[in-house]
Protein backbone atom coordinates (compact mmCIF):
# COMPACT_ATOMS: atom_id res chain seq x y z
CA UNK A 1 0.00 0.00 0.00
CA UNK A 2 1.33 3.23 -0.67
CA UNK A 3 0.65 6.91 -1.52
CA UNK A 4 1.32 9.75 -3.71
CA UNK A 5 3.75 12.53 -2.50
CA UNK A 6 3.93 15.76 -3.65
CA UNK A 7 5.84 18.87 -1.88
CA UNK A 8 5.26 21.88 -3.96
CA UNK A 9 6.40 25.66 -3.49
CA UNK A 10 5.90 28.73 -5.28
CA UNK A 11 8.71 28.81 -7.02
CA UNK A 12 9.23 25.43 -7.93
CA UNK A 13 8.63 21.12 -7.09
CA UNK A 14 10.77 20.05 -4.53
CA UNK A 15 9.70 16.59 -4.01
CA UNK A 16 7.25 13.86 -5.79
CA UNK A 17 7.37 10.34 -5.26
CA UNK A 18 5.14 7.09 -3.92
CA UNK A 19 5.62 6.66 -0.51
CA UNK A 20 4.67 4.06 2.26
CA UNK A 21 5.02 6.42 5.64
CA UNK A 22 5.41 10.43 5.75
CA UNK A 23 6.14 12.18 8.73
CA UNK A 24 5.31 16.38 9.15
CA UNK A 25 5.93 18.43 11.38
CA UNK A 26 2.12 19.97 12.31
CA UNK A 27 1.39 22.50 14.25
CA UNK A 28 -0.20 20.83 17.15
CA UNK A 29 2.39 18.14 17.13
CA UNK A 30 3.85 15.99 14.79
CA UNK A 31 2.38 13.99 12.43
CA UNK A 32 2.10 10.59 10.96
CA UNK A 33 0.46 9.42 7.84
CA UNK A 34 -0.01 6.08 6.48
CA UNK A 35 -1.25 5.66 2.93
CA UNK A 36 -5.29 6.13 3.59
CA UNK A 37 -5.56 8.45 6.12
CA UNK A 38 -8.86 10.07 6.20
CA UNK A 39 -8.85 13.78 4.44
CA UNK A 40 -6.73 16.15 6.72
CA UNK A 41 -5.82 19.85 6.33
CA UNK A 42 -3.04 21.20 8.97
CA UNK A 43 -0.96 24.19 8.90
CA UNK A 44 2.74 22.59 9.37
CA UNK A 45 5.72 24.36 11.27
CA UNK A 46 9.38 24.90 9.62
CA UNK A 47 10.96 21.31 10.45
CA UNK A 48 11.61 18.45 8.41
CA UNK A 49 9.74 16.07 7.00
CA UNK A 50 10.44 12.29 6.72
CA UNK A 51 9.05 10.57 3.79
CA UNK A 52 9.70 6.83 3.88
CA UNK A 53 10.27 6.01 -0.06
CA UNK A 54 7.98 3.30 -1.49
CA UNK A 55 9.41 -0.19 -2.44
CA UNK A 56 13.08 0.33 -1.21
CA UNK A 57 14.86 -0.58 1.82
CA UNK A 58 13.39 1.37 4.56
CA UNK A 59 15.23 4.74 2.17
CA UNK A 60 14.11 7.80 3.87
CA UNK A 61 14.13 11.37 1.98
CA UNK A 62 14.24 14.23 4.64
CA UNK A 63 12.50 17.52 2.97
CA UNK A 64 13.64 20.91 4.79
CA UNK A 65 10.39 23.11 4.95
CA UNK A 66 10.10 26.58 6.36
CA UNK A 67 6.41 26.03 7.12
CA UNK A 68 3.42 25.68 4.93
CA UNK A 69 0.24 24.04 4.45
CA UNK A 70 -0.24 20.07 4.87
CA UNK A 71 -3.20 18.37 2.75
CA UNK A 72 -3.76 14.74 3.28
CA UNK A 73 -6.18 12.78 0.98
CA UNK A 74 -6.54 9.12 1.36
CA UNK A 75 -3.58 7.87 -1.53
CA UNK A 76 -2.03 11.62 -2.06
CA UNK A 77 -0.11 13.79 -0.19
CA UNK A 78 0.33 17.50 -0.59
CA UNK A 79 2.35 19.65 1.24
CA UNK A 80 2.35 22.86 -0.08
CA UNK A 81 5.40 24.53 1.13
CA UNK A 82 6.62 28.29 2.41
CA UNK A 83 9.61 29.22 0.33
CA UNK A 84 10.01 31.79 2.46
CA UNK A 85 10.63 32.13 6.52
CA UNK A 86 7.32 33.43 7.73
CA UNK A 87 5.28 34.50 10.28
CA UNK A 88 3.01 37.56 11.03
CA UNK A 89 5.18 39.49 12.14
CA UNK A 90 8.12 38.84 9.79
CA UNK A 91 5.26 38.87 7.23
CA UNK A 92 3.84 42.63 8.91
CA UNK A 93 7.70 44.02 9.16
CA UNK A 94 7.51 43.19 5.11
CA UNK A 95 4.70 45.12 4.34
CA UNK A 96 5.94 47.99 6.66
CA UNK A 97 8.83 48.25 4.79
CA UNK A 98 6.77 48.50 1.37
CA UNK A 99 4.88 50.82 3.17
CA UNK A 100 7.52 52.83 4.05
CA UNK A 101 9.89 52.72 0.75
CA UNK A 102 6.42 53.68 -1.17
CA UNK A 103 5.84 56.85 1.04
CA UNK A 104 9.38 58.03 0.85
CA UNK A 105 8.70 57.95 -3.07
CA UNK A 106 5.58 59.66 -2.57
CA UNK A 107 6.67 62.56 -0.56
CA UNK A 108 8.98 63.18 -3.76
CA UNK A 109 5.99 64.72 -5.53
CA UNK A 110 2.68 65.98 -5.61
CA UNK A 111 -0.35 66.26 -7.52
CA UNK A 112 -2.86 63.05 -8.88
CA UNK A 113 -3.18 61.11 -11.60
CA UNK A 114 -2.15 62.84 -14.76
CA UNK A 115 -4.39 61.10 -17.29
CA UNK A 116 -3.56 63.53 -19.66
CA UNK A 117 0.10 63.19 -19.71
CA UNK A 118 0.83 59.53 -18.90
CA UNK A 119 -1.77 58.92 -22.11
CA UNK A 120 0.92 61.24 -24.31
CA UNK A 121 3.48 59.03 -23.16
CA UNK A 122 2.63 56.10 -24.01
CA UNK A 123 0.79 57.49 -27.14
CA UNK A 124 4.50 58.74 -28.24
CA UNK A 125 5.70 55.42 -27.00
CA UNK A 126 3.50 53.76 -29.51
CA UNK A 127 4.64 56.26 -32.38
CA UNK A 128 7.65 54.83 -31.61
CA UNK A 129 7.11 50.82 -32.49
CA UNK A 130 5.13 51.77 -35.16
CA UNK A 131 7.74 53.85 -37.12
CA UNK A 132 9.96 51.12 -36.19
CA UNK A 133 7.37 48.27 -37.44
CA UNK A 134 7.20 50.74 -40.73
CA UNK A 135 11.13 50.98 -41.27
CA UNK A 136 11.33 46.72 -40.80
CA UNK A 137 8.21 46.00 -43.18
CA UNK A 138 10.17 48.11 -45.54
CA UNK A 139 14.05 47.22 -45.49
CA UNK B 1 37.50 61.03 -51.51
CA UNK B 2 35.44 62.96 -49.48
CA UNK B 3 33.35 61.30 -46.43
CA UNK B 4 35.09 57.68 -47.25
CA UNK B 5 36.51 57.95 -43.85
CA UNK B 6 33.54 59.15 -42.05
CA UNK B 7 31.38 56.90 -43.99
CA UNK B 8 33.84 54.09 -42.43
CA UNK B 9 33.86 55.19 -38.96
CA UNK B 10 29.86 55.00 -39.31
CA UNK B 11 29.94 51.17 -40.54
CA UNK B 12 32.49 50.37 -37.91
CA UNK B 13 30.28 51.67 -35.45
CA UNK B 14 26.98 50.20 -36.87
CA UNK B 15 29.08 46.93 -36.54
CA UNK B 16 29.74 47.33 -33.10
CA UNK B 17 25.90 47.95 -32.41
CA UNK B 18 25.26 44.83 -33.99
CA UNK B 19 28.03 42.58 -31.91
CA UNK B 20 25.92 44.38 -28.66
CA UNK B 21 22.24 43.50 -30.14
CA UNK B 22 23.24 39.92 -31.60
CA UNK B 23 24.83 39.23 -27.41
CA UNK B 24 21.77 40.42 -26.22
CA UNK B 25 19.58 38.21 -28.66
CA UNK B 26 21.54 35.33 -27.79
CA UNK B 27 21.38 36.20 -23.69
CA UNK B 28 17.53 36.58 -23.95
CA UNK B 29 16.84 33.22 -25.73
CA UNK B 30 18.99 31.53 -23.24
CA UNK B 31 17.55 33.76 -20.21
CA UNK B 32 13.62 32.67 -21.98
CA UNK B 33 13.89 29.59 -21.62
CA UNK B 34 15.12 29.12 -18.15
CA UNK B 35 12.39 31.83 -17.65
CA UNK B 36 9.46 29.66 -18.72
CA UNK B 37 11.18 26.46 -16.85
CA UNK B 38 10.49 28.48 -14.06
CA UNK B 39 7.11 29.39 -15.58
CA UNK B 40 5.87 25.72 -15.39
CA UNK B 41 7.38 25.29 -12.10
CA UNK B 42 5.26 27.40 -10.13
CA UNK B 43 2.17 26.61 -11.51
CA UNK B 44 1.29 23.24 -9.57
CA UNK B 45 1.82 24.93 -6.50
CA UNK B 46 -1.20 27.42 -7.27
CA UNK B 47 -3.48 24.82 -9.05
CA UNK B 48 -3.42 23.19 -5.86
CA UNK B 49 -4.28 25.92 -3.64
CA UNK B 50 -6.81 27.05 -6.25
CA UNK B 51 -8.37 23.12 -5.43
CA UNK B 52 -7.87 22.95 -1.74
CA UNK B 53 -9.31 26.44 -1.62
CA UNK B 54 -12.23 26.14 -3.45
CA UNK B 55 -12.23 22.68 -1.57
CA UNK B 56 -12.80 24.93 1.37
CA UNK B 57 -14.83 27.42 0.63
CA UNK B 58 -17.35 25.03 -0.42
CA UNK B 59 -17.62 23.37 3.07
CA UNK B 60 -17.80 26.37 4.69
CA UNK B 61 -20.46 27.98 3.86
CA UNK B 62 -21.08 29.73 6.59
CA UNK B 63 -17.92 31.44 7.19
CA UNK B 64 -17.72 34.16 4.53
CA UNK B 65 -14.31 35.54 4.09
CA UNK B 66 -13.64 38.85 3.40
CA UNK B 67 -11.64 37.45 0.27
CA UNK B 68 -14.54 35.97 -1.18
CA UNK B 69 -17.35 37.93 -0.90
CA UNK B 70 -18.37 40.52 -3.45
CA UNK B 71 -18.68 44.39 -2.04
CA UNK B 72 -21.81 46.02 -2.76
CA UNK B 73 -20.15 49.67 -3.20
CA UNK B 74 -16.69 50.10 -4.79
CA UNK B 75 -15.56 53.32 -3.92
CA UNK B 76 -11.47 52.75 -4.18
CA UNK B 77 -9.59 49.98 -5.83
CA UNK B 78 -6.18 48.73 -5.91
CA UNK B 79 -4.35 47.65 -9.29
CA UNK B 80 -0.92 45.34 -9.33
CA UNK B 81 1.03 46.75 -12.38
CA UNK B 82 3.49 43.87 -13.13
CA UNK B 83 6.34 45.27 -15.60
CA UNK B 84 9.89 44.89 -16.42
CA UNK B 85 13.03 46.29 -14.69
CA UNK B 86 15.12 47.20 -17.72
CA UNK B 87 14.04 48.20 -21.02
CA UNK B 88 15.09 46.85 -24.76
CA UNK B 89 12.04 44.54 -24.84
CA UNK B 90 10.06 45.94 -27.49
CA UNK B 91 6.24 47.44 -26.85
CA UNK B 92 5.96 45.29 -23.58
CA UNK B 93 5.80 48.02 -21.05
CA UNK B 94 4.11 50.32 -23.19
CA UNK B 95 1.35 47.53 -23.81
CA UNK B 96 0.86 46.69 -20.32
CA UNK B 97 0.98 50.42 -18.86
CA UNK B 98 -1.78 51.20 -21.66
CA UNK B 99 -3.63 48.57 -20.58
CA UNK B 100 -3.73 49.84 -17.28
CA UNK B 101 -4.13 53.29 -17.42
CA UNK B 102 -7.44 53.20 -19.55
CA UNK B 103 -8.40 51.10 -16.94
CA UNK B 104 -7.67 53.33 -14.11
CA UNK B 105 -9.03 56.46 -16.19
CA UNK B 106 -12.88 54.35 -16.54
CA UNK B 107 -12.59 53.79 -12.92
CA UNK B 108 -11.57 57.49 -12.39
CA UNK B 109 -14.60 59.02 -14.54
CA UNK B 110 -16.88 56.77 -12.55
CA UNK B 111 -15.13 57.90 -9.65
CA UNK B 112 -13.46 55.48 -8.18
CA UNK B 113 -10.18 56.10 -6.83
CA UNK B 114 -6.78 53.74 -7.56
CA UNK B 115 -4.40 52.53 -5.58
CA UNK B 116 -1.08 51.13 -7.54
CA UNK B 117 1.12 48.70 -6.41
CA UNK B 118 3.99 48.78 -9.09
CA UNK B 119 6.46 45.62 -9.42
CA UNK B 120 9.56 46.49 -11.88
CA UNK B 121 11.04 49.39 -12.51
CA UNK B 122 9.53 50.87 -15.69
CA UNK B 123 5.81 51.22 -14.33
CA UNK B 124 7.33 52.53 -10.74
CA UNK B 125 9.21 54.90 -12.38
CA UNK B 126 6.07 55.73 -15.19
CA UNK B 127 3.54 56.06 -12.59
CA UNK B 128 5.60 57.95 -10.50
CA UNK B 129 6.36 60.37 -13.27
CA UNK B 130 2.57 60.66 -14.17
CA UNK B 131 1.09 61.11 -10.48
CA UNK B 132 -0.17 57.81 -9.70
CA UNK B 133 -0.68 56.98 -5.78
CA UNK B 134 1.89 54.84 -5.01
CA UNK B 135 1.02 52.60 -2.46
CA UNK B 136 3.86 50.29 -2.74
CA UNK B 137 6.40 49.49 -5.03
CA UNK B 138 9.20 46.36 -5.67
CA UNK B 139 12.09 47.03 -7.92
CA UNK B 140 15.03 44.64 -9.05
CA UNK B 141 13.71 41.72 -9.08
CA UNK B 142 16.13 40.05 -10.88
CA UNK B 143 15.45 36.99 -13.30
CA UNK B 144 15.06 34.91 -10.96
CA UNK B 145 12.01 36.17 -8.50
CA UNK B 146 11.45 35.44 -5.05
CA UNK B 147 8.37 35.49 -2.99
CA UNK B 148 10.08 36.91 -0.09
CA UNK B 149 10.37 39.99 -2.00
CA UNK B 150 7.03 39.81 -3.20
CA UNK B 151 4.90 39.48 0.61
CA UNK B 152 5.34 42.77 1.44
CA UNK B 153 4.23 44.88 -1.59
CA UNK B 154 1.15 42.63 -1.76
CA UNK B 155 0.34 42.28 1.57
CA UNK B 156 -0.22 46.02 1.83
CA UNK B 157 -2.56 45.99 -0.32
CA UNK B 158 -4.74 43.17 1.08
CA UNK B 159 -4.45 44.93 4.53
CA UNK B 160 -6.01 47.39 2.91
CA UNK B 161 -8.54 45.36 1.60
CA UNK B 162 -9.53 43.57 4.81
CA UNK B 163 -9.42 47.15 6.64
CA UNK B 164 -12.10 48.29 3.57
CA UNK B 165 -9.87 50.66 1.92
CA UNK B 166 -9.75 48.95 -0.98
CA UNK B 167 -13.05 46.81 -2.34
CA UNK B 168 -11.39 45.69 -5.42
CA UNK B 169 -7.98 44.43 -6.24
CA UNK B 170 -6.59 43.72 -10.18
CA UNK B 171 -3.52 42.87 -11.41
CA UNK B 172 -2.40 43.93 -14.59
CA UNK B 173 0.97 41.39 -16.60
CA UNK B 174 1.82 40.30 -19.54
CA UNK B 175 1.03 36.50 -20.22
CA UNK B 176 3.38 34.47 -21.89
CA UNK B 177 1.18 32.79 -25.17
CA UNK B 178 4.25 31.72 -27.06
CA UNK B 179 8.19 33.56 -27.98
CA UNK B 180 6.23 35.24 -30.39
CA UNK B 181 3.41 36.78 -28.64
CA UNK B 182 2.43 38.20 -25.47
CA UNK B 183 -0.47 39.85 -24.28
CA UNK B 184 -1.41 42.44 -21.47
CA UNK B 185 -3.85 40.86 -19.56
CA UNK B 186 -6.01 41.85 -16.45
CA UNK B 187 -7.70 39.68 -13.74
CA UNK B 188 -9.20 40.39 -10.77
CA UNK B 189 -7.75 39.18 -7.45
CA UNK B 190 -10.30 40.11 -5.08
CA UNK B 191 -13.07 39.78 -4.16
CA UNK B 192 -11.36 35.83 -5.60
CA UNK B 193 -14.04 35.65 -8.84
CA UNK B 194 -16.72 33.07 -7.96
CA UNK B 195 -16.05 31.08 -11.35
CA UNK B 196 -12.32 30.23 -9.87
CA UNK B 197 -13.71 29.01 -6.79
CA UNK B 198 -15.71 25.98 -8.57
CA UNK B 199 -15.79 22.93 -6.65
CA UNK B 200 -13.42 20.10 -7.83
CA UNK B 201 -14.77 17.02 -6.75
CA UNK B 202 -18.75 15.54 -6.98
CA UNK B 203 -18.07 13.38 -4.43
CA UNK B 204 -18.14 15.72 -0.85
CA UNK B 205 -16.06 14.98 1.74
CA UNK B 206 -15.17 16.85 5.08
CA UNK B 207 -11.63 17.31 5.91
CA UNK B 208 -10.51 17.05 9.65
CA UNK B 209 -9.20 20.39 10.55
CA UNK B 210 -5.67 21.29 12.74
CA UNK B 211 -6.61 24.08 14.21
CA UNK B 212 -9.44 25.29 12.82
CA UNK B 213 -10.80 25.59 9.20
CA UNK B 214 -11.50 29.77 9.46
CA UNK B 215 -7.19 29.47 10.53
CA UNK B 216 -6.79 27.67 7.85
CA UNK B 217 -8.32 29.32 5.09
CA UNK B 218 -7.35 32.55 5.81
CA UNK B 219 -3.65 31.41 5.84
CA UNK B 220 -4.50 29.55 2.46
CA UNK B 221 -6.18 32.42 0.65
CA UNK B 222 -3.15 34.93 1.39
CA UNK B 223 -1.09 32.08 -0.14
CA UNK B 224 -3.13 32.05 -2.95
CA UNK B 225 -3.17 35.29 -4.15
CA UNK B 226 0.69 35.68 -3.45
CA UNK B 227 0.79 32.08 -6.10
CA UNK B 228 -1.25 34.44 -8.49
CA UNK B 229 0.50 37.03 -7.92
CA UNK B 230 4.30 35.15 -8.16
CA UNK B 231 2.83 33.37 -11.39
CA UNK B 232 2.27 36.83 -13.35
CA UNK B 233 5.57 37.84 -12.18
CA UNK B 234 7.25 34.95 -13.79
CA UNK B 235 4.86 34.79 -16.66
CA UNK B 236 6.00 38.50 -17.39
CA UNK B 237 9.93 37.45 -17.02
CA UNK B 238 9.69 35.11 -19.27
CA UNK B 239 7.36 37.38 -21.75
CA UNK B 240 10.28 40.20 -21.38
CA UNK B 241 13.16 37.83 -22.14
CA UNK B 242 11.19 36.57 -25.14
CA UNK B 243 10.14 40.06 -26.12
CA UNK B 244 13.64 41.41 -25.56
CA UNK B 245 15.40 38.59 -27.90
CA UNK B 246 12.41 39.32 -30.64
CA UNK B 247 13.26 43.57 -30.70
CA UNK B 248 17.07 42.15 -30.52
CA UNK B 249 16.85 40.10 -33.40
CA UNK B 250 15.19 42.57 -35.56
CA UNK B 251 17.56 45.42 -34.33
CA UNK B 252 20.68 43.00 -35.50
CA UNK B 253 18.72 42.48 -38.37
CA UNK B 254 17.94 46.34 -39.32
CA UNK B 255 21.85 46.75 -38.52
CA UNK B 256 22.55 44.78 -41.19
CA UNK B 257 20.70 46.71 -43.27
CA UNK B 258 21.79 49.66 -42.66
CA UNK B 259 25.50 48.19 -42.64
CA UNK B 260 24.57 47.08 -46.65
CA UNK B 261 22.96 50.65 -47.32
CA UNK B 262 26.44 52.32 -46.01
CA UNK B 263 28.77 49.52 -48.07
CA UNK B 264 27.15 50.82 -51.17
CA UNK B 265 27.64 54.82 -50.48
CA UNK B 266 31.08 53.86 -49.68
CA UNK B 267 31.77 52.01 -52.52
CA UNK B 268 29.97 54.64 -54.75
CA UNK B 269 31.94 57.24 -53.11
CA UNK B 270 35.28 55.66 -53.43
CA UNK B 271 34.58 55.11 -56.89
CA UNK B 272 33.71 58.45 -57.99
CA UNK B 273 36.96 59.53 -56.57
CA UNK B 274 38.90 56.98 -58.52
CA UNK B 275 37.60 58.20 -61.62
CA UNK B 276 37.49 61.44 -60.65
CA UNK B 277 41.39 61.22 -60.39
CA UNK B 278 41.85 59.04 -63.32
CA UNK B 279 40.30 61.58 -65.61
CA UNK B 280 42.21 64.36 -63.89
CA UNK B 281 45.90 62.45 -65.08
CA UNK B 282 44.67 61.98 -68.32
CA UNK B 283 43.68 65.24 -68.78
CA UNK B 284 46.89 66.69 -67.45
CA UNK B 285 48.71 63.95 -69.66
CA UNK B 286 47.34 65.36 -72.88
CA UNK B 287 48.03 68.97 -71.46
CA UNK B 288 51.67 68.32 -71.76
Amino acid sequence: MTMHVDVVSAEEQIYSGTAEFLAAPGEMGEIGVLPRHAPLLTRIKAGALRIKVANSNDEEVLVYVSGGILEVQPHVVTVLADTAIRGSDLDEAKALEAKKLAEEALANRSGSMDYASAQAELAQAVAQLAAIKKLRNRA
Amino acid sequence: MAGGKEIRNKIKSVQNTRKITRAMEMVAASKMRKAQARMKAARPYGEKIRNVTAHLAQALLDYAHPFLTKRAQVKRVGIIVVTTDKGLCGGLNTNVLRTAVNQMKAWQQAGIDVDVTAIGNKGFGFMQRTGGRVVSHVVQLGDTPHLDKLIGPVKVMLDAYQAGQIDELHIVYTRFINTMKQEPVMEQLLPVPADRMKPVSDHPFEYIYEPAPEVVIDDLLVRYIEALVYQAVSENIASEQSARMVAMKAASDNAGTVIDELKLVYNKTRQAAITKELSEIVAGAAAV
